[in-house]
């Protein structure tokens, strides 16, 4: 693959994809807040801050009491969230880019650790999405935009540990290749449910302060 | 386009608000709320996942509130809403949500399915696509004043026994007494006794209050059905005999859902906030305890546990309370599994013990009220909510159980201090 597609998917590229994914999500999260919402007019028994806050915090680490189908969800769904967070900002390449751009970083995680992140989240990714052909109730619930959505997820993730181990192609092929994908999702991710990595914590405040407005600590 | 589903339609985008739609938006169909739904755990049929139970109004939501759903809209490629599509969902957003609030406890990303239900609901009645025994509990509501057709007659009758029973005057439309009681239609048709408890335990408490001929019944079909103008229209009775007897507090029955109707939706129905202050049973008891002017001197032996009604605990707060009370009379009093805040629901709330329909499915489910039972081995078996009470007595019957309930007011009224006189044998 020639240079020059390189230099565009770092260049041109990656400020369009950033242009699309800071305008995109801004004009979705501000859509969704200025639909707004009654204030409730009975006398509150707590606070809905200190209900909405809580649940902002608290529902990212529960483990209720679950199935088995249940719990597999759960934990495949941590293993890809942490994997995916922890190669996406603890690699040292990405660091440097970060820094590069805000003059900023902080200490990288080893070369190791990074493989292992990028392999559990894959197999994560992998396990869930056999899980979403085989459930009766992921099989009812998915659609088009579930697959689209795992594709373009996944793809960074495939491009970027084949480019650390050098598998399948040449490193600038990889490298291409990663960064395009990387946009592909930016571009997309404000106009699907993978807008839900901001919308989660509004739904979890809307949610937890009507608990928290009747004083239920949960 | 049919006008009832016009206007159904109409009724559902006015629904949507801005955490309808960041639910919706935040939705990751990983299937973590069917777990938390007895409906699902009960019968493992898919068609029960509550966030499927809104597909309906998800899909409006999507057609008109994001791009993509827009244009595919405009371009004809998006499948719309019909009465058929609303027709087939009715006995999933009725017969097979209890409003129960488990789901909303579970959902990873946040979302409160319960809300979105209650929402859907208006939608639904508006469309014409309500069940059949929940329209005429609410048209008996309207029109009669009650859901199960009780009258101030039989009130009159029950108070009158109360009064024999107990020796004491029970108060009608006392103007300026600080408490009014408010009773839901079971109390007054099944179970009378609860009259007598109050009537004992605010005596020995030094209670001032009162019944009001015109707004004693706090049931609101209105509310399950989703109509929030029929809603009103019931509330609007107790607001305005609570104002005509200028009191300053309204005392909840043992009935959840008249609970979030009046501590939680009342004002909202109406439009504007009370001018008197709502209060839970169970909450004023658990005051009077902590005050120490509802004492008893008695206990029960016997191996107990209690059953949360969902209205009181996950949506409504009332927690400890219940369980103050408990420990004072009840030395062998057991937690079930999941108990408080997790409890499972009795399978009969949210309108679905007025609507014949769902009865079978509704039996089936109560198998997990049956396994949390077992857990604990208890002999009795109470709550505070007579609609719980009902449908857990039927539950217990038919799985043919030894176990007997009771509501809490009673059970803590049989242990009174000093209550030689009137004293239910
Ligand atoms: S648990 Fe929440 S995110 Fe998952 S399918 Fe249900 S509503 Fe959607
Ligand atoms: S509110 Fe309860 S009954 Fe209704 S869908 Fe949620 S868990 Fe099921």
């Amino acid at each position: 693959m020639d240079q020059e597609l390189l230099l565009w998917v770092r260049g041109t590229g990656l400020q369009i994809a950033t242009a699309v994914f800071v305008l995109g999500m801004s004009y979705r999260v501000l859509h969704l807040l200025l639909l707004g919402r009654k204030p409730s007019l009975a006398v509150a028994r707590g606070s809905e801050w200190a209900g909405g806050l809580r649940t902002m915090w608290q529902r990212s680490f529960m483990l209720p009491s679950l199935s088995g189908r249940g719990l597999f969800t759960v934990i495949a769904g941590y293993v890809f969230h942490v994997g995916f967070l922890i190669t996406l900002f603890f690699l040292s390449q990405h660091i440097d880019l970060f820094r590069a751009v805000f003059g900023f970083g902080w200490p990288a995680l080893p070369r190791g650790v990074i493989d292992i992140a990028a392999v559990l989240a894959i197999g994560a990714m992998v396990a869930l999405l056999v899980h979403r052909f085989i459930d009766p109730v992921k099989r009812l619930l998915s659609g088009f935009e579930d697959f689209l959505t795992w594709t373009l997820s996944f793809l960074p993730l495939l491009t970027g540990f084949m480019l650390l181990r050098n598998i399948g192609f040449e490193y600038l092929t990889l490298l291409t290749l990663h960064i395009a994908s990387v946009e592909l999702l930016m571009v997309v991710a404000p106009f699907t449910k993978l807008a839900h990595m901001f919308t989660t914590f509004m739904a979890r405040w809307y949610n937890g302060a009507v608990n928290g407005f009747k004083g239920i600590n949960a | 386009m049919s006008t009832s589903l016009q206007r159904g339609i109409t009724t559902l985008l006015a629904q949507i608000d801005a955490p309808v739609a960041t639910f919706f938006s935040t939705c990751v169909h990983c299937g973590l709320c069917a777990e938390s739904c007895l409906f699902y755990t009960e019968t493992q049929d898919p068609k029960y996942t509550p966030i499927h139970k809104l597909e309906p109004m998800r899909r409006l939501w999507q057609q008109e509130y994001t791009f993509w759903g827009k244009l595919l809209k405009k371009v004809g490629l998006s499948k719309p809403v019909t009465d058929e599509e609303l027709a087939e969902w009715e006995p999933l957003v009725y017969d097979s949500c209890t409003l129960c609030g488990r789901c909303s406890l579970a959902c990873p990303v946040g979302n409160d399915i319960t809300y979105m239900v209650r929402k859907m609901r208006e939608g639904m009645v508006a469309s014409g696509h309500a069940p059949e025994g929940l329209k005429g509990a609410t048209q008996r509501a309207i029109e009669q004043g009650s859901p199960m057709g009780v009258n101030l007659k039989t009130l009159k009758a029950q108070i009158k026994h109360a009064e024999k029973e107990t020796g004491l005057t029970v108060p009608l439309d006392v103007e300026g007494a600080d408490y009014m009681m408010v009773l839901s239609s079971a109390e007054v048709a099944d179970y009378p006794e609860i009259i007598s408890a109050v009537t004992r335990i605010f005596k020995q408490a030094d209670v001032s209050w009162t019944l009001a001929s015109d707004g004693f019944e706090g049931t609101n079909s209105g509310i399950q059905i989703g109509s929030s103008d029929l809603a009103a229209d019931i509330l609007g009775r107790i607001v305005h005999a609570a104002e005509r007897l200028k009191v300053k507090y309204v005392i909840s029955p043992e009935c959840g859902h008249a609970y979030t109707a009046l501590r939680w939706e009342g004002p909202n129905l109406i439009g504007r906030p009370y001018p008197f202050q709502v209060i839970h049973i169970i909450e004023l008891l658990d005051e009077l305890r902590s005050s120490e002017r509802l004492k008893t001197d008695s206990v029960d032996e016997t191996r107990m546990t209690f059953h949360d009604p969902c209205q009181m605990v996950r949506r409504g707060g009332v927690i400890e309370q219940p369980r103050n009370l408990l420990k004072q009379v009840a030395p062998n009093f057991v937690e079930m599994p999941d108990a408080g805040v997790q409890n499972w629901c009795c399978g009969g709330g949210g309108g679905v013990s007025a609507n014949h329909r769902a009865e079978r499915l509704r039996i089936k489910v109560f198998s997990r009220k049956k396994s949390q039972l077992e857990a604990v081995d208890a002999k009795l078996l109470v709550t505070s909510c007579s609609n719980c009470r009902t449908m857990l007595l039927d539950g217990l019957e038919l799985n043919r159980m030894d176990v007997e309930v009771i509501g809490l007011t009673e059970l803590i009224a049989d242990h009174l201090t000093d209550n030689a006189e009137g004293k239910a044998s």
